[in-house]
C-alpha cells in the first residue's frame, strides 16, 4: 500500500505544485479543500488513477471530498481492489 | 403556494453562507452611459457620486461612442427591434451575415458564426465538434466559460500547469492515441493579464498534430500591432483552428459572441452547437452597432494606440509608485495586494476618493493572492490615469504598502 501511497504522492506533488513551490505535500494534506487543486485541476488525478491502475472511476465516486488527500484516495482505489 | 417556508429557509440559509464565505456580490448601480468616467450608485438609492472606472472591460472605449450608437439606432430604424427566431428558422438578417464576414476578415480565419454571448460559444463549440474520443486539453487558468463548455462536451478532459510548455507537452504525448487533440487556452488570462505563449503553442500543436483552441476576449480588438489579437502579437496569424471572442468587451460592449476559424469547424457549430440552435441570435441593434465598430477599427488602430500609451503609463506609474504589480502588457494591469481585506479596504478608499476599481480574492483568485484589477481604456484621458494614480499612492502611503516586497506586505497584514 505504501507504494500505491508514494506513487499517487509523487504524481500529486509533480502534477500540481510549481517549480519552486515549496509547499509541503504529504499523505494527510487536504487537496482540494486545501486549494492546491482546484475541481477543475483534479480530471487529470482521475485520468492518471485510470490509466495507471486500468479502472475506471465512475465521476459519482471520484467527488472532491473522495480526492481531498493521498490517504482518501488510496481508500477510493480500495474499492478497485487495488492495494 | 409552492415556495413554502421551509424552502425559504433553504435558499435564505444558502445564501447567508454565500456572505459568510465571502463570495456575495452586490451591484454598483451606474446612472450614466458606460465610460471613462460614470454616476454610481452605491450602495443602491445612495446620492450619485462620479468616479474615473478603472474596472470596464471597455478596452477601445467604444461603448457609447457616437458612431456606434449612430449605427445601432440605423440598426433599428431598418432591420428592426427583434428577430423572434432562431438564426435557421427565419432569425438570420443581411446584417447578420455582414457582421460575420466581417470578423472572419478581422480576425484572419476561414469563417464565422455569431453566438448569443462568448459564454454561449464556449458552452457549445466543444460539444459541437468532439465526440469521445477525442482529448481536450486546457491550460489549468482557462475562463468558467470554457470549464463549462467543457463539462457538456463527451469528450475526454486533460490540462496543463497555466501557460506551462513543458507539461502541455508531457500531455500531448500521453494522449497521441486520441482521435483528435484539442488545446485550449486564453489568449489574453482576465484575471493575471498575461499572454497565453501562442508561437509555443501553435509549435506544439503542429509537432503533435493537435487543434488549436483559443479564447480571444480580452485581446480581440486591442492585442497585436493592429488589434487582431493574441495570434497577430505572436505571429500565428492563420493557425489557429478556433478562435471565439466577445462582442461585449473592446468591440462595443454590448453583447455577442463568435466561434471563428476552419471552415467545416464553423458549419458544424451551425449544424450542432445548441446555444446557437435553441437560442435568438444577437439583436439587429446590436448587429449593427458592431458593424460599425469592425469598421472602425479596420480604418484605423488609433484607438488601439491609445490603449498602449495608457497602459505603459499606468504600469510604470504604479511600478515606480512602489505597487507590486503583475508584469505585462496588457491593459488588465492587477496590483497585488495578496490580503482579501487589505483588497476590499484598499478598493473603499479608492472609491471614497473617486476611483472605481474592485478587490479579488480566493476563490476568484487562489489564495494569498487577493487584488485590485485595474483595466485601461482608450477612453481613458491622460488627467483620469494622473487622478487615479494619485489615489492609489495616496492609500498605497496609508496602508503602508508602497516599495515593500510580497512578504513584507503578508508579515504585515497576514494571508
Amino acid at each position: 500500500m505504501s507504494d500505491t501511497k508514494d506513487v499517487i504522492l509523487e504524481y500529486v506533488k509533480n502534477e500540481y505544485l510549481e517549480e519552486g513551490d515549496d509547499q509541503e505535500v504529504t499523505y494527510t494534506t487536504p487537496l482540494i479543500s486545501g486549494g492546491i487543486v482546484d475541481s477543475f485541476s483534479m480530471v487529470s488525478l482521475k485520468l492518471f488513477l485510470e490509466n495507471k491502475y486500468d479502472i475506471k472511476i465512475p465521476d459519482d465516486v471520484a467527488t472532491p471530498e473522495a480526492f481531498d488527500s493521498v490517504d482518501n484516495i488510496v481508500e477510493v482505489l480500495k474499492k478497485f481492489n487495488i492495494e | 403556494m409552492s415556495f413554502s417556508d421551509s424552502i425559504r429557509e433553504i435558499y435564505k440559509k444558502d445564501l447567508e453562507n454565500i456572505r459568510r464565505s465571502g463570495i456575495y456580490k452586490d451591484e454598483r448601480i451606474i446612472c450614466s452611459p458606460q465610460s471613462s468616467e460614470i454616476e454610481v450608485e452605491f450602495p443602491y438609492g445612495s446620492e450619485q457620486k462620479n468616479v474615473i472606472n478603472m474596472c470596464a472591460n471597455n478596452y477601445l472605449g467604444l461603448s457609447s461612442h457616437p458612431e456606434v450608437i449612430e449605427a445601432a439606432r440605423n440598426g433599428l430604424d431598418h432591420r428592426g427591434y427583434g428577430m423572434s427566431s432562431v438564426r435557421f428558422i427565419c432569425g438570420t438578417q443581411d446584417i447578420h451575415k455582414q457582421l460575420e464576414d466581417r470578423l472572419t476578415e478581422f480576425l484572419g480565419t476561414e469563417d464565422t458564426i455569431l453566438f448569443p454571448s462568448c459564454m454561449d460559444a464556449n458552452a457549445g463549440v466543444f460539444e459541437a465538434v468532439l465526440t469521445p474520443e477525442a482529448v481536450m486539453i486546457a491550460d489549468r487558468l482557462v475562463h468558467a466559460s470554457i470549464v463549462d463548455g467543457m463539462r457538456l462536451c463527451k469528450a475526454q478532459t486533460d490540462n496543463f500547469k497555466h501557460s506551462n510548455m513543458e507539461h502541455l507537452e508531457q500531455k500531448l504525448q500521453f494522449h497521441q492515441k486520441a482521435r483528435i487533440r484539442l488545446i485550449i487556452t486564453d489568449g489574453a488570462f482576465s484575471m493575471d493579464g498575461d499572454l497565453a505563449k501562442l508561437d509555443k503553442i501553435v509549435e506544439l500543436a503542429e509537432k503533435y498534430d493537435a487543434m488549436v483552441f483559443v479564447d480571444e476576449s480580452h485581446s480581440s480588438g486591442f492585442i497585436g500591432k493592429t488589434g487582431r489579437g493574441t495570434h497577430e502579437h505572436f505571429g500565428v496569424l492563420g493557425k489557429i483552428d478556433i478562435i471565439t471572442t466577445t462582442l461585449g468587451k473592446a468591440l462595443g460592449g454590448a453583447s455577442g459572441g463568435c466561434v471563428s476559424g476552419r471552415k467545416e469547424i464553423v458549419e458544424m457549430c451551425r449544424q450542432k452547437a445548441r446555444p446557437y440552435l435553441f437560442s435568438n441570435t444577437i439583436p439587429p441593434v446590436v448587429v449593427s452597432g458592431a458593424n460599425k465598430v469592425l469598421e472602425i477599427i479596420s480604418r484605423t488602430t488609433e484607438r488601439r494606440d491609445k490603449l498602449e500609451k495608457n497602459t505603459v503609463f499606468w504600469r510604470k506609474g504604479l511600478t515606480e509608485a512602489g505597487f507590486i504589480i503583475k508584469e505585462g502588457e496588457t491593459p488588465i494591469v492587477p496590483v497585488m495586494l495578496f490580503n482579501a481585506k487589505l483588497s476590499q479596504d484598499i478598493a473603499a478608499m479608492l472609491y471614497e476618493d473617486g476611483i472605481y476599481a474592485v478587490g479579488f480574492f480566493f476563490p476568484v483568485v487562489p489564495k494569498g493572492q487577493a487584488r485590485i484589477r485595474t483595466q485601461l481604456s482608450a477612453a481613458h484621458e491622460m488627467h483620469h490615469l494622473e487622478k487615479a494614480l494619485d489615489a492609489f499612492i495616496k492609500a498605497g502611503k496609508k496602508f503602508g504598502i508602497l516599495h515593500k516586497t510580497k512578504q513584507e506586505i503578508i508579515d504585515q497584514y497576514g494571508l
